[in-house]
């Protein structure tokens, strides 16, 4: 069961993430549980500045842009 | 049948129904409002979308892919030299800052993770005013007076809050974030020069396809009488960069160029029509690639995509209460030039507070501020409301609130609202 968590204050480019990132996940049928976080406040608890990120499992995976399919899945996988 | 919905449904029926009942047509105040609206919206269309916004757009998008952003942010990290991290934090704006909604995570990532609350203010308040769209539309919208006046403001008072804040509250023990900070990996692919020329070349087919004339003779109508030469030029330096260092496919470039000629050479060398051309087909060597091209295009999108809406809306209410510029929209002239009008310290004031109140959706204060400089408002307030409005509104107060709680909170209300008030005044009286 991996966690997946997408920080972001609610922009267009983070609800891409939000998307992509569950394509990827599911297309490699890994068991998630998807979590937004949209408050500033828990960004910096992170370690992040740039949004949108990703995390999995705790740890920073990007942040400031939307990977491609392809990175998402080597994060991800 | 769910009534919950129905009645809701209801209402709105009822509301619409209100609405056209009383709706004043014929009334000629209301009709030339409505006039005002899509003549300023129309305006806007064949003025400021092609040749302006569209290359604004593709350059905002290019920052957020090719410019690294993780090599501005060390600068303002815990360990950066204090006067440095100011200085990096008043201008980082230009390419931190393109989107809105990536201000306010930054700004309490520096607070609490990075160079601390001064710089962090000083980020802040000039990162909405200097990012690279805002300068561009103020610049061609306002003037470019104006738009310099707007940039130099916001990052000169910027460091002043900054420093104000950080001198105002130097005893409190800042709570220290445990994470260091995530930095994504430097993503810099080529030398700076490279990104450096690529960006020259799209400001200045930017500049040279918004040139206007000059009223004497000299260089500037020079420039004028060639700028479409000047900005083909440009454009054929670009497109080959785009295949050299870019990596795009030199076929479908030249298909592209072109394209870009016979759209000039068919409407009898019409630049909007080639320059309209040319960004679509941009956008179809970009679109869908896996590559940074790509993440390009996804960006430049995502911009557009966001905020054309909000400026098209924008731009018709400015238009329906102001109307354009020597012309009268809903609200009477005479209110806006009694309360806003010459350069007392008054009206710099009352321009202050009611921008750092209002809620400006990102860029929409360039339309509204056009309608009210044309129906009298001073230069002054309206310098002091372009530096008062979009660094502060009463949802992003709430945001900033939680952050850095409510004291510091209103001292930098306060500061924001005095600094706007006074630089607004001298930039009246100096012009």
């Amino acid at each position: 069961m991996k966690t997946i968590q997408i920080l972001g204050p609610g922009c267009a480019r983070c609800n891409r993430l939000e998307q992509a990132a569950e394509k990827a996940a599911s297309e490699l049928g890994i068991e998630h549980r998807m979590e937004k976080i949209t408050d500033v406040m828990r960004f910096a608890d992170f370690g992040v500045m740039l949004t949108p990120a990703l995390v999995v499992d705790g740890e920073v995976k990007a942040s400031g842009r939307v990977p491609s399919h392809e990175e998402l899945k080597q994060m991800l996988g | 049948m769910n009534y919950k919905s129905e009645y809701k449904a209801a209402a709105l029926l009822l509301g619409a129904f209100a609405l056209v009942y009383f709706l004043p047509v014929g009334v000629p105040r209301f009709d030339q409002s409505i006039t005002e609206a899509l003549e300023l919206t129309k305006w806007y269309a064949r003025e400021h979308v092609v040749l302006c916004l569209l290359p604004a757009f593709w350059i905002a998008g290019a920052i957020g892919a090719f410019v690294s952003q993780t090599s501005v942010m060390r600068y303002l990290g815990p360990q950066a030299p204090k006067p440095l991290a100011y200085g990096v934090g008043s201008v980082s704006g230009t390419i931190l800052a393109v989107c809105s909604c990536t201000v306010l995570p930054l700004f309490a990532g520096i607070y609490r993770m990075g160079a601390g609350l001064g710089p962090a203010t000083a980020f802040l308040y000039s990162g909405p005013a200097i990012n690279a769209l805002a300068i561009i539309l103020t610049a061609k919208v306002l003037g470019i007076q104006l738009g310099l006046a707007r940039a130099l403001g916001a990052i000169l008072f910027s460091v002043v809050i900054g420093l104000l804040m950080a001198w105002l509250f130097r005893n409190d023990e800042r709570e220290k974030a445990v994470r260091a900070m995530a930095l994504p990996p430097d993503g810099t692919r080529r030398p700076l020069w490279q990104t450096g020329v690529f960006f020259a070349t799209m400001v200045g087919i930017l500049v040279f396809a918004n040139w206007s004339a000059a009223p004497t003779e000299g260089l500037f109508a020079t420039v004028f009488a060639i700028k479409w030469w000047l900005t083909g030029c440009l454009g054929l330096v670009f497109a080959a960069l785009l295949a050299r260092w870019y990596g795009l496919a030199p076929g479908r470039i030249l298909l592209v160029i072109a394209a870009v000629a016979i759209a000039a050479v068919a409407t009898g060398g019409n630049g909007t029509a080639a320059v309209f051309v040319g960004a679509i087909g941009l956008a179809w060597l970009t679109a869908g690639r896996d590559d940074e091209s790509g993440e390009w295009f996804d960006q430049t999108w995502s911009y557009t995509r966001q905020i054309m809406p909000l400026l098209l809306g924008g731009v018709l209410v400015a238009g329906f209460l102001l109307g354009r510029p020597g012309y009268e929209g809903l609200i009477p002239s005479e209110w806006i030039s009694q309360s806003v009008g010459g350069n007392s310290l008054g009206a710099n004031l009352f321009a202050a507070l009611a921008g750092a109140l209002m809620y400006f959706a990102t860029l929409t204060e360039i339309p509204i501020l056009q309608g009210l400089l044309g129906n009298g408002m001073g230069s002054g307030p309206a310098l002091a409301l372009l530096l008062a409005g979009p660094a502060l509104s009463l949802p992003s107060m709430l945001v900033i609130n939680s952050v850095i709680g409510p004291k510091k909170t209103a001292a930098y209300v306060l500061l924001v609202v005095v600094m706007a008030t006074f630089s607004g005044w001298l930039y009246g009286a100096l012009f």
